[in-house]
């Protein structure tokens, strides 16, 4: 089950490089979300795995007596989790926010907090830029 | 004892949740804002002064032993860092009152500022590898919030890149604290540090510490890691940069040395290599970086970086002298970094602009604020009778040391283009006319409103001026932090128990 789950965690991380090095933020957040899920996989298979063995411990027994899985990961899993969505929910109303102050979501065109040299300095960059600009148009208001 | 270790961390939440509470009651949910902050210096005075008299303090919370339960542990590094954020939250707070608006802290700035400061006490505090990660999401979250408040366009494309790449970073944490605890099956550090040394393949022990290298290089913005931190802090309020400048980066700075003392220390040749591979080249990507610049608040921000590389030095050279400067450095570097942002705010509060070409004349119609600038900046590029000497004194001393001499070099190099981009401030803020013709004065702002401005400047001021004259009983503290760094039987003793 090990070997299996590794490999889903090597497709989901795979997956994820490539949906953040797109360019485009709505693509960057779906590939967070694949990354934490692939971490959180991570994190669960580390605990080792084991099939219908509840890891409950007999009365008068201070350890389980056959080899089950570690409760203590999926337990942390769960906090991840949990932080994961708060932070996730939070990225995606920015990002939102940010495609309605700012009209795009592609990533090199946010040049607000950091404007690119001026005009005069960079004439060559202008027209290419607006080009560029035209198709996507504003964002819906 | 042990409530004495929760303080620091329970009082900025308490006074977090009763200003969110009261934050459209302007006057009350401030003097509260300021009462908490007094609170928590205070605690972390008490904090230090035992952990001063009895080397560490370690406390299980809910009373499970360890290494079962969430330890919080303060060795003198923890108590030190601790007693600075609450001196740098207290200096920001006041700062505040006149930088922060209505409508900033009707959005409930006060209460995002004090869970970010308890995220910080947290994350110093905590001996526990999971609790760590759950205390930098408590300082994220709240440093998300702080740094889109007001939303402006600059700030959402700012927070944008800040909040994408510290997701990453955060992502990374937890993916290395999985393998580490699937390899050691323990979470607690002082059991770690035991736990690492029994583990088979010790290759994959190196393998999670790059990936802690990544995650936590993320946080304290090391080269080729750090593009998030010029492009964001820059455009929040001056009072939130500050904070962020002075306190932020320092607590991926404070848990790369605490990882790398305590737990992997196992193949020191390739990890800290690469750490002093790693600082070389974040003090030289800095420092040009801020040379490029035009605005104020920008040069200062990438020389954040160039001094982060100062810090990771002296963890990488890993002797005794080296992790005596990287703690002093530590120190200094918020004093100095929060300081020189709140003066920034003072310098566009009197000429309009941050942006260098914009304004001048403020050697002419503000000394004092001139001799308030000069102090941290001079002390940033390390002049001798300033904290900052000393921290590159130490550092330098201690490369030489061990004969890593261009290291050395890069270092003074560095300190040198560090004093360009301070000229090229001065020059250009203080020296020349200011091109519109206005005279900015200091009299030109309310009594209380100047006040509030220039108490925590002259306060912070006045600690490197301290620091740099009689620097001889902050080494010999930094020297004792760093013994304590390098043989954590001590460390290890106090969480576990005498039963190990």
């Amino acid at each position: 089950m090990e070997p299996a789950l590794a490999v889903l965690v090597g497709i989901l991380v795979a997956a994820s490089v490539y949906l953040m090095l797109a360019g485009n933020l709505l693509k960057f957040l779906f590939g967070l979300v694949l990354l934490s899920n692939a971490a959180n996989l991570t994190i669960f298979t580390a605990g080792r795995l084991t099939r219908a063995e509840p890891p409950l411990i007999a009365g008068d027994l201070t350890a389980p007596a056959g080899i089950v899985a570690n409760a203590l990961p999926q337990a942390l899993v769960l906090t991840a989790i949990v932080i994961g969505f708060g932070l996730l929910a939070f990225a995606l109303v920015l990002v939102y926010r940010g495609y309605h102050a700012l009209g795009t979501l592609d990533a090199d065109r946010m040049r607000e907090a950091e404007p690119e040299a001026r005009p005069e300095a960079r004439p060559e960059a202008r027209p290419e830029d607006q080009l560029v600009a035209q198709p996507e148009g504003g964002p819906g208001s | 004892m042990s409530w004495l270790l929760a303080l620091p961390i329970l009082l900025p939440i308490a006074t977090g949740i009763l200003t969110f509470l009261l934050r459209y009651r302007r006057g009350t949910s401030r003097w509260l804002s300021i009462g908490g902050c007094l609170a928590l210096l205070g605690a972390s005075v008490w904090l230090m002064a035992v952990v001063w008299r009895q080397d560490l303090l370690a406390a299980q919370m809910g009373g499970w032993p360890a290494p079962f339960g969430i330890t919080l542990v303060a060795d003198l590094l923890s108590a030190v860092m601790v007693l600075i954020t609450a001196v740098t939250g207290l200096a920001v707070a006041v700062y505040g009152l006149a930088d922060i608006d209505e409508r900033q802290e009707a959005l409930g700035y006060h209460a995002l500022f004090h869970v970010l400061l308890a995220g910080v006490c947290g994350a110093f505090l905590t001996g526990d590898l999971f609790n760590l990660y759950v205390w930098f999401e408590v300082m994220l979250i709240a440093s998300f919030g702080l740094l889109v408040l007001g939303q402006s366009k600059a700030q959402l494309d700012g927070g944008i890149k800040y909040v994408t790449l510290n997701l990453v970073s955060t992502v990374m944490l937890l993916t290395g604290i999985g393998l580490l605890y699937g390899l050691t099956g323990t979470l607690n550090l002082a059991d770690l540090h035991l736990a690492v040394g029994q583990v088979e393949n010790q290759g994959l022990l190196t393998v999670i510490a790059v990936l802690f290298i990544v995650a936590f290089g993320i946080k304290a913005a090391v080269f080729p890691l750090f593009f998030w931190l010029p492009a964001s802090y820059h455009t929040p309020a001056v009072a939130v940069s500050a904070v962020f400048a002075g306190l932020l980066t320092k607590v991926g700075v404070y848990a790369l040395i605490r990882m790398f003392t305590l737990v992997f220390t196992q193949d020191l040749a390739f990890t800290h290599g690469l750490l002093l591979v790693i600082a070389a080249l974040t003090m030289i990507t800095g420092v040009l970086g801020a040379a490029a610049q035009g605005e104020f608040r920008k040069i200062l921000s990438f020389h954040i970086v160039s001094q982060i590389g100062y810090m990771i030095l002296g963890l990488a050279l890993y002797t005794p002298l080296a992790l005596l400067g990287a703690v002093f450095y530590l120190v200094h570097h918020i004093i100095v970094k929060a300081n020189l942002f709140l003066i920034s705010g003072v310098a566009k509060r009197l000429t309009g602009s941050f942006e260098l070409a914009a304004i001048g004349g403020l050697y002419k119609s503000s000394p004092l604020l001139a001799v308030l600038f000069l102090v941290p900046a001079f002390s940033l590029a390390g002049f001798p009778p300033l904290s900052g000497f000393w921290a590159k004194f130490l550092l330098i001393k201690a490369s030489l040391e061990i004969e890593a001499y261009l290291v050395a070099g890069i270092a003074l190099a560095v300190g040198l283009l560090t004093v360009f981009s301070m000229t090229k401030i001065w020059a250009e803020a203080f020296w020349k006319p200011h091109p519109a013709g206005v005279a900015p004065a200091l009299s030109g702002l309310g009594g209380r409103e100047r006040a509030a401005l220039l108490l925590p400047v002259l306060t912070l001021a006045l600690l490197t001026v301290t620091i740099g004259l009689a620097p001889e009983p902050f080494v010999a503290f930094a020297e004792r932090a760093a013994g304590q760094l390098l043989d954590p039987t001590l460390y290890v003793q106090a969480v576990l128990g005498d039963g190990t």
